[in-house]
């Protein structure tokens, strides 16, 4: 049989960022002021899990968003693909924070868990001051593009492209965070493939939606995700984020069409009438 | 450092790769491994296939291991990661079951693997599936693939030989199986894998646990269910 003693000098010798239940996920380091990040300047009291850059496993592709009238909208499909293997066939990738946030990941989706994790501490230690004071998606977006950066600086990516979006006093906010700490805003975010495919797409659909356009503009573009992406599926979520909350919806499947009658007869067979 | 996960190929440069030795390799478990929800439990399954190489080192293993009462993990990778992975879980999940004073629930244990996979990504090769049965969840299956991160599914299948079975598990898993149906369905799907998949073989170990307790089965190599009776003498 195996002794306590054994275990535990093999445990040692993994990382000390191993599961330990002695050692509390969420080292004590108030963020002061602002949201640095809390998770990249931990003290050097508890060695961190050294991982250097790494190469995604199981991903999720890309995700989309827009702003309407009165709210944003996010949608992304449910997939986690292993390689070229679509894995895991019913993976949400919009996780709902808070009142007002919605943030999709695309990218590695063991990494998205531990940004679900990171977000989640950072929530429920905002809410145990108990202020009546809660975070905003500007400030979510902050701290996720501030911990993606200061990861990249030490050759230890989460290796993700996130979309933050929210709605908070009157305003919507959409905002990009990726694995290497870019960060911007924009009325359009799209992340991995769909960034090529999608963005255009919602560029042109405008900025003076209804909820029903957005839904649209999105649906068509995980469509055509669909046609052109080969780690796409059409099992689909749409989370909408307005003044009354957050609405994630049940995933359901997208529709497609290949109805067109030049698609019967693809091959070229010479001049033919 | 040929993995049993022919889908990724890390450490192109581990020794062995090169040379005439080329072919000696870590002892890697090229395997096939699945694990079943039914209506009251679990089955989990896996071939018995440990493989040095092109050389079976042990043809007769085990790869569904105990972490606790009612709960097991069916490992796949490297056989020395997935054995240290599996002695750490156990030794917490007795920490914690004595601590909580009562059964570990299953996504706990799950969780608790994630953790260990996920945090030592870099250093580990370990493709694993944590199931089992308690009081609060029932028959729990949960998938933590190479990288960590953790998936919870009706079923799941891992390990090289999986690749050649999504199609038969597509077509024929079913929601709310008895126990004997899940039992057939695990045995059959490892079956095929193990007469495709080259670094599969064996026996058949099945798993079944419940609340009545834990059953152990093994189909030996010679009475496997053969699918291609019908068409192949």
């Amino acid at each position: 049989g195996f002794s306590a003693g054994t275990c535990l000098r093999t445990m040692n010798s993994l990382h000390a960022g191993a599961y330990d239940p002695r050692m509390p996920a969420a080292i004590m380091m108030p963020p002061a002021g602002g949201f640095s990040a809390g998770a990249a300047c931990r003290s050097a009291a508890v060695a961190e899990p050294s991982t250097r850059t790494q190469q995604p496993i199981v991903t999720g592709t890309g995700v989309v968003g827009i702003k309407f009238n009165g709210g944003v909208m996010l949608a992304a499909d449910t997939l986690g693909s292993y390689g070229s293997l679509a894995r895991y066939l019913s993976v949400p990738r919009l996780k709902p924070f808070g009142e007002n946030t919605v943030v999709g990941g695309s990218g590695d989706l063991s990494d998205f868990q531990k940004v679900t994790a990171l977000v989640d501490e950072l929530i429920r230690y905002d809410d145990a001051h108990d202020d009546g004071c809660h975070l905003s998606p500007s400030d979510i977006h902050s701290y996720l593009g501030r911990v993606m950066y200061n990861k990249r600086n030490r050759f230890d990516p989460l290796w993700n492209e996130l979309v933050v979006a929210g709605y908070k006093d009157g305003e919507s906010f959409l905002g990009f965070v990726d694995l290497i700490g870019t960060m911007y805003k924009d009325d359009v975010v799209a992340t991995g493939f769909a960034s090529y495919i999608a963005t255009p797409l919602l560029r042109k659909a405008g900025t003076n939606l209804s909820k029903e356009d957005a839904k649209k503009a999105l649906e068509d573009c995980l469509r055509v995700l669909f046609y052109r992406n080969t780690k796409a599926s059409t099992r689909i979520q749409v989370a909408t984020i307005t003044e009354a909350g957050i609405d994630i919806c049940e995933p359901y499947h997208l529709s497609t069409y290949w109805g067109y009658k030049a698609f019967e007869h693809t091959e070229y067979h010479g001049h033919k009438k | 450092h040929h993995h049993s996960s022919c889908l990724i190929r890390r450490r192109m440069s581990a020794p062995g790769m090169w040379g005439p030795s080329a072919d000696v390799q870590d002892p890697a478990l090229g395997t096939t491994i699945m694990a079943v929800e039914y209506d009251g439990g679990v089955v989990m399954g896996a071939d018995s296939r440990t493989s040095t190489g092109s050389y079976i080192a042990n043809r007769v293993s085990d790869k569904i291991t105990y972490v606790h009462d009612s709960i097991y993990v069916c490992r796949s990778g490297s056989a020395a990661d997935t054995q240290a992975i599996a002695d750490i879980v156990r030794m917490y999940l007795g920490l914690h079951s004595l601590e909580a004073g009562k059964l570990p629930e299953v996504p706990i244990a799950a969780n608790i693997l994630n953790q260990i996979c996920y945090s030592n990504k870099n250093m580990l090769m370990a493709g694993m599936i944590c199931a089992g049965w308690d009081p609060k969840h029932g028959g729990c299956v949960f998938s933590i693939p190479v990288g960590g991160g953790i998936f919870r599914d009706a079923y799941t299948i891992g390990g090289s030989g999986s690749g050649f079975i999504y199609g038969y598990c597509d077509a024929n898993f079913r929601k709310g199986m008895s126990k004997a149906e899940a039992q057939q369905f695990v045995k059959n799907a490892v079956s095929l894998a193990m007469q495709r998949d080259g670094s599969s073989g064996g026996v058949i170990r099945t798993v079944t646990i419940s609340k009545d307790g834990v059953e152990r089965d093994m189909t030996l190599g010679d009475s496997l269910p053969n699918l291609r009776a019908h068409w192949e003498p």
